[in-house]
């Protein structure tokens, strides 16, 4: 059914830190190796090895540069997914009931068997979640490892999303961001998270936490006006015991 | 966005055809027997024709019945709908009219209002979308139903419906074009809002995410087709618009009639082009691009 929920039980999400992420695309490989190899049709690359190679992702990696009015320019690692949005564009646009967004967790999930592979859904996103795969001709996008954080199969550290599981810097975190107690919740509330696009209106449940200020010790103006801050005073204006020694009788020499 | 010729040749055909299925079910073209399959083949073969182009850019096209399932929400399938529901009734009126002379009046009218029905769905898939702040507009519906109805007219040789129908669709293309113009800039959405890192400065995308393109891009940053926007745009007023409209001042014949018929084909498959070409997707704006 296309019509979204009224409401979910929980909201599951993620919860990306941009002060972390190191960028080093680790979440974009694992994210490639579990869904290439558990549910649905794998994601698939065209022409790996060639001249011009392509393929399906559900999570890539952006770098951006910003460019504050004074000062350096920062280099911000920007990695992107579905976002699961609770006004998800991309459900109700669908023709064949193929997208969903589920009434137990909120996850945002296509079954492939339903899709005709139209790309509706891909043209109503704004963040280029869904990626149309070539080989299938059906549409894939990030499941949250629905398959991953319910699977009893596996030990309880890795019953979270591939990229979560993975990611080196711990950048990237899962939770439910409906209840306001959560891990997740707390940190948002915190860092001041925020959302992709909030005015296309579509209330991502993924926030992003934003950047933190960058240490002003290099740039911060002085009182001469001068950008270099002043030399500390030397503490100890006579030296004692053998250094003193060392000092007068270099002074004689 | 990418301009697919599937859905250019869909969405121009089907236009006119639905279009002409109009006419002919208000019964202004008033058409029995053999000229009215004649007319009737050719509405046909144009919506039909249309519809089959359509499926070819599906990825499963042989699960194209599942598109009837969603017409609560979605305007494809309500498309799809009302698009089998007015060949249905057109289908009817029209033996009605070949085989039995016999005008079912109010058949021809249900029929005609389905036809405005199902281009003004196809026109809501594309004026739905908030991510094509160029399509996102009341305008979007208005221009194809007026294009539809202009295409219509001139093919049932409503001379002076036509004559007055194109050039009201004339004045919403430029006016939609005006508008669609400054759309991504009025929308709010840009490179700041879409990465959230405005409140620290200006942003430039500094490396994308692979060396290589991907489906995104080649789907919805297309931007070799807008090159020649200017000349396309009075391609398509000219072709479109304009010629069709002074040749209807002339005596008109068969043959002129036909050449303001393909004349008109010409300019309306110029605009689609650009209708695509030129719409911007805010995804594009991750990638630095637009």
């Amino acid at each position: 059914m296309t019509t979204l929920p009224d409401k979910t039980d929980r909201k599951l999400g993620l919860v990306i830190d941009l002060d972390t992420c190191v960028g080093c695309h680790a979440c974009v490989i694992s994210c490639k190796g579990w869904n290439t190899e558990n549910y649905g049709a794998p994601l698939s690359d065209q022409d790996p090895y060639g001249a011009d190679p392509t393929g399906t992702f559900l999570n890539r990696v952006h770098s951006y540069e910003v460019q504050p009015d004074q000062g350096a320019a920062q280099l911000i690692h920007f990695p992107k997914s579905c976002l699961h949005c609770e006004d998800a564009p991309c459900v109700t646009v669908c023709p064949t009931g193929a997208s969903y967004k589920r009434t137990e967790d909120g996850i945002v999930l296509v079954n492939e068997t339903d899709c005709i592979g139209c790309g509706l859904c891909a043209w109503a996103c704004p963040y280029g979640a869904r990626e149309m795969d070539l080989a299938e001709g059906v549409m894939k996008k990030c499941t949250l490892c629905v398959d991953r954080i319910y699977n009893e199969n596996l030990p309880e550290e890795d019953r979270e999303p591939a990229c979560v599981r993975t990611c080196p810097a711990g950048a990237r975190h899962f939770g439910d961001l409906g209840d306001p107690d959560s891990d997740v919740s707390q940190l948002v509330a915190e860092r001041g998270g925020m959302d992709l696009m909030p005015e296309q209106g579509t209330k991502p449940v993924n926030k992003y936490l934003p950047p933190r200020p960058k240490d002003q010790m290099n740039t911060a103006p002085t009182q001469d006006g001068t950008a270099t801050p002043p030399m500390l005073k030397p503490i100890a204006q006579e030296a004692k015991g053998f250094i003193g020694w060392l000092d007068k009788a270099l002074e004689k020499l | 966005m990418h301009p697919a010729p599937s859905v250019i040749i869909f969405t121009t055909l089907s236009g006119l055809g639905f279009g002409l299925l109009v006419w002919l079910g208000l019964g202004l073209t008033a058409v029995t027997g053999w000229v009215a399959f004649v007319f009737f083949a050719i509405a046909y073969a144009l919506a039909v024709g249309g519809l089959l182009a359509s499926t070819f850019h599906l990825g499963h096209p042989e699960r194209a019945l599942k598109a009837f399932t969603q017409w609560r929400s979605s305007w494809l399938s309500r498309e799809a709908w009302a698009s089998v529901a007015a060949l249905t009734v057109m289908a009817v009126y029209g033996t009605g009219l070949v085989f039995f002379g016999a005008e079912w009046t109010v058949l021809g009218w249900l029929g005609a209002v389905l036809c405005l029905l199902t281009v003004y769905s196809t026109a809501m898939i594309y004026g739905q979308l908030k991510t094509v702040p160029r399509w996102k507009t009341p305008l979007t519906p208005a221009l194809l139903l007026a294009i539809s109805l202009a295409g219509g007219a001139l093919l049932a040789g409503q001379i002076t419906a036509a004559l007055i129908l194109l050039p009201i669709a004339a004045v919403l293309q430029v006016v939609w074009w005006v508008r669609g113009d400054t759309a991504l800039r009025e929308s709010g959405t840009d490179m700041q809002s879409a990465t959230g890192l405005g409140h620290i400065g200006q942003v430039r995308a500094f490396e994308p995410p692979h060396t290589g393109t991907n489906y995104l891009l080649k789907e919805f940053v297309h931007v070799v087709g807008r090159k020649h926007s200017v000349k396309l745009r009075t391609i398509t007023l000219v072709l479109g618009y304009g010629l069709p409209v002074l040749l209807l001042l002339l005596p008109v014949g068969h043959m002129i009639a036909a050449l303001a018929i393909l004349v008109h084909l010409a300019g309306i498959a110029a605009s689609r082009w650009l209708f695509f070409a030129e719409a911007e997707h805010v995804v594009g704006l991750y990638y630095g691009k637009r």
